[in-house]
């Protein structure tokens, strides 16, 4: 038999029994949308992760240090590179050096210093640092009241929450569920005073590129800032204990000339003259170029400083969680294989005779077989479709109900369920494949049939 | 279908041959004989009848003929095919273009309506689509039934019922008709119209008929060779002189 008639023709034989195998393959799409909604959980939630981690910043950073920097020494990074005295200077020149390399977003220099604060003339002390613009997608900036810096050089300023609970005068741990929201209200648009140490060249008309002037001065300034921001999670949490809790853009914090840790140091350096910077951070298109990038920095005669891509491991972990889900969401799938067997099988017992008439006028074993094969693949592919279907709504429901309880929770709604096409297609593949499996034994059954047998029985 | 086909070259020429034909049946520890060593040889366009009681055997040596079942010994050849030696897929093709068949109970497909019940076997040849509305209406016209071609069988009387069956067994242009008691369930009126169409086939198709039937009259009024079969043996075999006059020279007896 041609397929199109194989096709037409088993159709019309389940709509024969359309209760029945009506029935079936509402099994089958239980069954696929089990599996689709199972794995659009897993896919979703790996997608989570990936999305979080990546906002993190944490496995894309590099961070530079110049190897004159003894402070962050250790043993093994002694015999990686030049001796300290000789390896480079950490400077301007250096920094565009390592963003011009392949695959490094931006390079930018570390400006952190502890300084004091002044609000509504109390002092307060603690570390400030340089934001790059850039940084306004981290997701440290999630759930925060107020807005990000409006531009690069604004004299503004965003408070990390637990300074922002100390300008108030209130102590965290009294109260864990402080909302951003409540704290920022009265200090947004508020000014802020801040002190601190400028570092200024003795003779300007030498410029930064000068030689001979290795001696600089230090001038006490005062700099009125705008809090523009009060943010929830800890833009800074790399740095552990030097983190800072408030942050300054970065291109105003550069053009204040605060007098950096290193600058004492300089003061004995033959090249003198140059400002020099602590720390450059430098960001990677992607984990995974992490390695490389490091490698051609430590080349140039720097320390780096990375964390080891944790996001393998974690793609690891949501591979053997897929699978499980996967094998849970296929169970119903095989219990709804057995209604497709027990449908078949029922087909050739009433149809018994139908076949023996097919077979006595000329039907081969081939066409019968065809024919119970064809049944099974159409309810594979209907019950694939609507299960897809119903997988994705479901999946909607509970990606709804989740965001509920986000809410709730006081957590930003977040897409914890994803339908990717492969899965779409492929849900709907392994339905079939699953239903013509199902079909093997009944569609050889119908065709072993003995056709005098079966044209007697009534 | 051209009407002369076969009718001039295949007289006289053999259509069947059966050589020690067995066909045994185990019944728990019983074994049964329901064709016990029949050889027989049928010439192309004869009109046979296969006469005997119930359990006769007249039924199991036409299954064996048409290729629905397979003989515990002995041979079956028609129109060349040994059907001994065909695989089951050409048994298959074998009953789909070389025989054609009607049942007693008409045997048509509930679920189809008259015109796909009569081209079901050309969807079995991979006929295409096109060509399968011309031919079953050719077939449906030659037995009379243009008019209800999209009814059901169930709508049907028995005569028409049948009609639709012999328009689906000569859809291939089969060159053998085997009909198991083809009138069995018809008034005898009907049955007439039936049997009047089974022989107009045989007369200017030229087609071999095999008719198994237990009504004398009826064999003796339509089939020009009689075969009475008893206990799975042939127990005669001879023309039939009532239908005899010309045609008695190509009736012939083995």
């Amino acid at each position: 038999m041609k397929s199109y008639d194989v096709a037409e023709l088993a159709v019309r034989n389940l709509r024969e029994s359309v209760l029945r195998n009506s029935l079936t393959t509402i099994g089958i799409s239980v069954g696929v949308a089990s599996l689709v909604a199972m794995l659009a959980l897993g896919i979703g939630l790996q997608k989570l992760a990936d999305r979080r981690l990546e906002k993190s910043g944490l496995f894309d950073t590099v961070i530079v240090t110049s190897r004159r920097e003894m402070r962050n020494f250790n043993r093994e990074q002694e015999g990686d590179g030049p001796a300290p005295a000789e390896s480079p200077s950490l400077d301007e020149t250096a920094r565009q050096q390592i963003e011009r390399l392949p695959n490094v977003l931006e390079a930018y220099p570390d400006i952190r210093f502890v300084t004091e604060l002044r609000y509504k003339d109390k002092p307060h002390l603690t570390m400030v640092a340089g934001l790059p613009f850039s940084a306004e997608n981290n997701e440290a900036f999630d759930g925060m009241a107020g807005s990000f810096f409006s531009s690069a050089t604004a004299p503004e300023v965003i408070l990390q929450k637990s300074f922002a609970e100390q300008l108030l005068g209130k102590a965290s741990r009294d109260d864990q569920n402080v909302k951003v929201s409540e704290l920022a209200k009265p200090l947004l648009g508020q000014q802020l005073l801040m002190r601190y140490a400028e570092r200024t060249t003795a003779s300007d008309s030498n410029g930064p590129q000068s030689t001979s002037s290795a001696s600089y001065s230090v001038v006490s300034r005062e700099q009125t800032l705008k809090i523009v921001g009060v943010c929830d999670l800890d833009p800074d949490s790399l740095r552990q204990q030097a983190r800072a809790r408030v942050f300054l853009p970065l291109g105003f914090a550069e053009n204040l000339h605060v007098l950096q840790p290193g600058d004492l140091r300089d003061t004995t350096n033959v090249l003198g003259g140059t400002p020099t910077y602590t720390t450059v951070e430098v960001r990677v298109k992607s984990p995974k170029y992490v390695q490389s990038v490091e490698d051609l920095i430590k080349k140039m005669g720097f320390n780096t400083f990375s964390i080891v891509d944790a996001t393998k491991n974690l793609r690891q972990f949501f591979a053997v969680l897929d699978l499980f889900l996967g094998i849970f969401g296929s169970l119903a799938l095989a219990v709804a294989s057995i209604g497709i067997v027990n449908t078949l099988v029922m087909a050739i017992l009433e149809r018994r005779r139908e076949i023996g008439i097919m077979k006595a006028i000329g039907a081969s074993d081939v066409d019968v077989k065809g024919l119970f094969f064809a049944e099974a693949g159409v309810m594979g592919i209907f019950g694939g479709a609507v299960g897809v279907a119903l997988g994705w709504t479901i999946g909607r429901v509970i990606n709804v109900g989740a965001n509920v309880y986000l809410k709730r929770q006081h957590f930003p709604p977040e897409q914890i369920w994803f339908v990717p096409w492969w899965l779409v297609a492929g849900a709907i593949a392994f339905a079939i494949v699953v239903s013509l499996i199902s079909g093997l034994y009944p569609a050889s059954r119908a065709a072993r049939l003995d056709p005098v047998q079966a044209l007697r029985y009534e | 279908m051209s009407p002369a086909r076969g009718a001039i070259n295949l007289i006289n020429s053999t259509a069947i041959t059966t050589q020690q034909l067995c066909r045994y049946y185990r019944m728990g520890e019983a074994e049964i004989r329901a064709l016990d060593s029949v050889s027989l040889q049928m010439r192309s366009g004869e009109f046979i009848a296969l006469l005997g009681q119930s359990g006769s055997g007249k039924s199991s040596l036409l299954n064996l003929i048409a290729g629905l079942d397979r003989p515990t010994s002995g041979s079956v050849v028609v129109q060349g095919h040994d059907l001994q030696k065909l695989s089951r897929q050409d048994l298959a093709k074998y009953r789909l273009k070389t025989v054609g068949m009607v049942f007693q109970s008409f045997n048509l497909i509930p679920s189809m309506t008259v015109a796909e019940n009569v081209e079901l076997p050309l969807r079995f040849a991979e006929v295409d689509r096109g060509k399968r509305d011309s031919l079953s209406q050719q077939a449906l016209d030659r037995v009379g039934l243009s008019a209800r071609i999209r009814h059901r069988p169930t709508e049907l009387s028995g005569g028409e019922q049948q009609r639709a069956a012999l328009a689906r067994a000569l859809i291939n242009q089969p060159q053998i008709l085997l009909a198991d008691e083809p009138t069995g369930n018809l008034d005898s009126h009907t049955g007439t119209e039936i049997m009047n169409l089974i022989r107009e086939f045989n007369e200017s198709l030229g087609m071999t008929i095999v008719m198994v039937t237990h009504e004398r009259a009826l064999a003796e009024r339509y089939a020009r060779r009689m075969i009475l079969l008893a206990d799975g043996k042939v127990v005669d075999d001879q023309p039939n002189l009532a239908t005899a006059g010309a045609e008695l020279t190509q009736g012939g007896t083995r």
